[in-house]
Order: C-alpha cells, then sequence, then structure tokens
C-alpha cells in the first residue's frame, strides 16, 4: 500500500492530518497498538518540523506485510548541520512555532527515539529528506 | 477515575465525553510542551494544559491521550472541539491553574507519570 500526502510550510491547522491518517490507517490493519504509536509519534514531529521550518513537503508511505516505510522530502532552508540537529535541545524555531507548543529541540531526537531506522540528509537552501522505517 | 468524576473535582466544564465515560485515567501528564507530550509511553493519561491550540488535540491524539484538561480557563475553539469530537478525546475546560488542578488530583490519587 502506498499513500503520499502534501504539507504546506507554516500551515499548523493541517499539521498532523498525514500522522492521524496513517494511524487510522495502521489500526485498520490490527497492527500493535505499541507499534503505532511509534510510528505516528515520530511521523507526526517530523511533519510538524516541515510545517515549523519548510516551504513545503511531501510525505511517502510504504506499508507492507514487514515494515512502515516513510519518506519525508521538502523544500526549504535544510539543515546546516544534522549532527547539531540532532543533539537535545537546539532549536532555531520561531516563536510562532514555540506558541504552538513545539521548537524545544526534541524533534528529531524524538523521531530517532522511536524509528527503527532513521535516516537524514539535507542540503541548504535546498531542502531537507527524513526517512522512517519501522517494522512490524 | 472517571472523567466525569475528574471533572466535579475541578470544576470543569465537559466537551466530547461521548464514548470515553468509562475510561478510568489513572496518572496525569501537566506540560505545555506537546514534544514532552509526545515522549509519554504510559496509558490511562489525562493531560493537564495551558496551550489551548489545534495541535494539544493532534499530539493527544498520537500519544494515545483521550482526555484533555485546559486550566485557566483556556477555552477550545470550534475547530479544536470537531476535531476532539471527530478522534474521540474529551476536553475539560477549567478556571484553575494548571498547579492547581495538578494538586487536586494528586490529593485524589491520580499518579505521576514516572520518567524513565
Amino acid at each position: 500500500m502506498k499513500f503520499e500526502y502534501k504539507v504546506q510550510g507554516g500551515n499548523f491547522s493541517k499539521a498532523g492530518y498525514a500522522s492521524s491518517d496513517l494511524k487510522k490507517i495502521l489500526k485498520q490493519l490490527n497492527v500493535n497498538p505499541a507499534i503505532i504509536k511509534r510510528v505516528v509519534v515520530a511521523l507526526y514531529e517530523a511533519e510538524v518540523n516541515i510545517v515549523a521550518h519548510a516551504y513545503n513537503g511531501t510525505i511517502t508511505i510504504d506499508i507492507d506485510d514487514k515494515q512502515v516505510r516513510i519518506v519525508l522530502e521538502d523544500q526549504g532552508p535544510g539543515i546546516p548541520s544534522i549532527e547539531q540537529a540532532m543533539q537535545k535541545g537546539f532549536s532555531t524555531a520561531s516563536p510562532h512555532v514555540r506558541e504552538m507548543g513545539f521548537g524545544a529541540g526534541m524533534g528529531l531526537p524524538n523521531i530517532k527515539k522511536n524509528a527503527d531506522v532513521m535516516n537524514i540528509t539535507s542540503k541548504v537552501n535546498v531542502g531537507t529528506t527524513v526517512e522512517i522505517i519501522n517494522y512490524i | 477515575m472517571l472523567i466525569n468524576e475528574i471533572a466535579s473535582n475541578i470544576n470543569a466544564q465537559i466537551h466530547c465525553i461521548e464514548g470515553n465515560e468509562n475510561i478510568d485515567i489513572t496518572k496525569a501528564f501537566t506540560s505545555d510542551l506537546m514534544s514532552d507530550v509526545l515522549t509519554i509511553e504510559d496509558s490511562d493519561v489525562v493531560l493537564i494544559t495551558g496551550l489551548a491550540n489545534i495541535q494539544t488535540i493532534r499530539t493527544a491524539d498520537m500519544a494515545d491521550i483521550r482526555c484533555i484538561i485546559l486550566g485557566r480557563n483556556k477555552h477550545p475553539s470550534s475547530e479544536m472541539l470537531e476535531l476532539a469530537e471527530d478522534i474521540g478525546i474529551t476536553v475539560l475546560v477549567c478556571p484553575l491553574t494548571l498547579f492547581h488542578i495538578s494538586g487536586i488530583l494528586y490529593n485524589k490519587g491520580i499518579n505521576p507519570i514516572l520518567i524513565k
């Protein structure tokens, strides 16, 4: 099964739509609830990252009998130092993002904690791609 | 503790209770930081927060939280309540501060979440 979602930078009212949708799909597929929670928390943090930092992005989700593979590709400012961005507490989020309850530098570490595999690549002034894989 | 009992203990208005009447809440977590809420691994948790926006509801959904208490008289928007109803999350609106709500529920036997 393959699903695709478009994400608009700055649009917090829609942030989390793909994550909610994936949660419903995985429930229907009778995936273990503990695994569902790990998958959707990782996706949600990554989805909020696109809304908070990028201009727009695409989420592609591939589900088979062994894994959920999610790829989030955005067009945006990119990340100059992924090592620094992975540190808990490091954030470049705007005051608006902080008002929404995010931007405390926990997003990427939270994704890593909940994903079985996480890969991130980024190019400054081009965009960022995050791959999240969870085995089901 | 049932959500109705929680509401009467803190003098809160109840929104979107349908389907959640029999949930037994055993723990509470107080935070305005949604990334912190997303680290919760426990179940049967009530979220006590002063953050009243659409992401409060989305975050609760991702963290498997079925009841949110909005403190300091923060009122949910109609967009928040529509989403809460759609995904089955109860929203309590309470005039008390987060500290006050937390203290009352702690005294009534609601447990904290222990950080691992």
